[in-house]
């Protein structure tokens, strides 16, 4: 067993890849993966990935990011996006993928009725446009 | 009297009236009338960030447009949320004149938005424009002996091209706190999060980002928080009131509007809280009185 040498058989899409700089304005490539996103992000603890984890996903085309539960545990807050030292917004790369994987039909946000009593208005139209493609 | 033209937003419209009752009572002991919109639609509350949504921008458009076509140059906000929405979608429409051109084309019973409105947060009129000093001398109950802790939240600092103050070290509130006479605390927690609209899909997330908040403000010694958020000003009272474990964390919190109305002679407009405010403040000589 130590002998053999395991490949991932995991699709790559470079289109992927484009995909998300397209509707983010976001070059993936800029990420040097230092992590700092993920340091100072009140919500990476209840992210199945980090940050920059989720970009280097993205980075090198690997669609089973959308699947990953990170992008919708991000509330935009934007603490990474002053603190990258290569100037990604990375709350425009997690729109992107939580975009694309509403687009294809994916909704992993639910609405949590019993605390959706007395909720402001605010809190219901930003969750409901988080869920809109 | 001067007046400015004003977006209240369905938030302050409606559950943090507070809020608003607040900036008017203050505004109008430094001789300011703020002058809420004819007709006016929700921002859309969220930015969109996505780079092919250019129907996300019709709401704040319409906005803006009114507010041009009223004659004005800038738009007075009170939330921060909006705050950054209008701001952002504003300088996203002027910046290119074939997306303004796309959006104007969706607003066709209305007149266009021409771009160049200023989006105002009521933090810069009184920093900027009123001036804190002149602010300090209208102070008639000042806020001794006090100890607050400054929640500024996401959007009213961030990002850098549409905020009121540095993302990282701002001190529009602390300054503000120390012309009405009270101590402005310094918190770890002060630019983090509280965990915005998850509190509809993970209000256990928003909890335990409330206790997080709430526990560095005491920390500091704080024994009141102040917010420019009707969300974060939620998030810090419910959610933090639901917590469990959270019964010695009950900091409570208050818009800066309110602190900035008693300091100034008005009616702070305290009405139910979850983690009520008054005790704090009449152990410090504010006694106030809730309206029902």
């Amino acid at each position: 067993m130590a002998d053999q040498v395991r490949l991932s058989k995991v699709a790559l899409s470079a289109d992927f890849a484009r995909r998300v700089e397209e509707l983010s304005g976001q070059s993936p490539y800029r990420c040097y993966q230092c992590g700092k996103c993920g340091a100072g992000c009140p919500f990476a603890e209840y992210m199945d990935l980090l940050p920059s984890q989720v970009l280097r996903l993205v980075q090198i085309g690997d669609e089973r990011v959308l699947d990953a539960g990170a992008p919708w545990s991000c509330a935009s807050c934007l603490a990474c996006e002053v603190r990258c030292p290569r100037g990604v917004d990375i709350a425009k790369v997690m729109e992107a993928v939580r975009l694309l994987s509403l687009r294809k039909g994916r909704t992993p946000f639910a609405v949590d009725e019993a605390a959706s009593r007395r909720l402001p208005q605010i809190a219901l139209v930003g969750i409901t446009r988080k869920m809109t493609p | 009297m001067n007046t400015i033209l004003y977006y209240p937003g369905c938030g302050v419209a409606d559950q943090a009236r507070s809020m608003e009752k607040g900036a008017r009572e203050a505004l109008t002991a430094l001789d300011w009338e703020m002058q809420e919109m004819s007709r006016w639609n929700c921002c859309g509350t969220v930015y969109s960030l996505a780079t092919d949504d250019l129907m996300r921008h019709v709401g704040p458009a319409r906005v803006l447009a009114r507010a041009q076509d009223a004659g004005q140059e800038r738009l007075l906000t009170l939330c921060s949320m909006c705050y950054s929405t209008l701001k952002r979608s504003e300088q996203f429409l002027t910046a290119d004149r074939e997306r303004l051109d796309r959006v104007n084309a969706f607003l066709d019973d209305e007149p266009d938005y021409r771009g160049g409105l200023r989006v105002v947060h009521l933090l810069e009129l009184l920093r900027d424009e009123i001036g804190y000093e002149a602010v300090q001398e209208r102070v008639v109950r000042p806020l001794q002996g006090l100890k607050v802790a400054p929640y500024y939240g996401c959007t009213l600092t961030r990002p850098r091209a549409a905020g009121v103050d540095d993302p990282e070290r701002p001190t529009v509130l602390e300054d503000l706190l120390t012309a009405l006479g009270a101590e402005a605390v310094a918190t770890a927690e002060r630019v983090e999060c509280c965990g915005a609209y998850l509190t509809a899909s993970s209000p256990d997330v928003a909890r335990r980002r409330a206790v997080d908040i709430a526990r560095a403000a005491i920390a500091g010694g704080a024994e009141l928080m102040i917010t420019s958020c009707p969300l974060c000003q939620y998030n810090l009272d419910t959610r933090l009131a639901e917590a469990r474990g959270s019964s010695d964390l009950r900091v409570p919190s208050v818009y800066f509007t309110q602190l900035l109305a008693l300091a100034l002679g008005g009616d702070p407009a305290v009405e139910e809280h979850e983690i009520d405010p008054l005790p704090v403040l009449a152990a410090r000589g504010l006694s106030v009185e809730v309206k029902a």
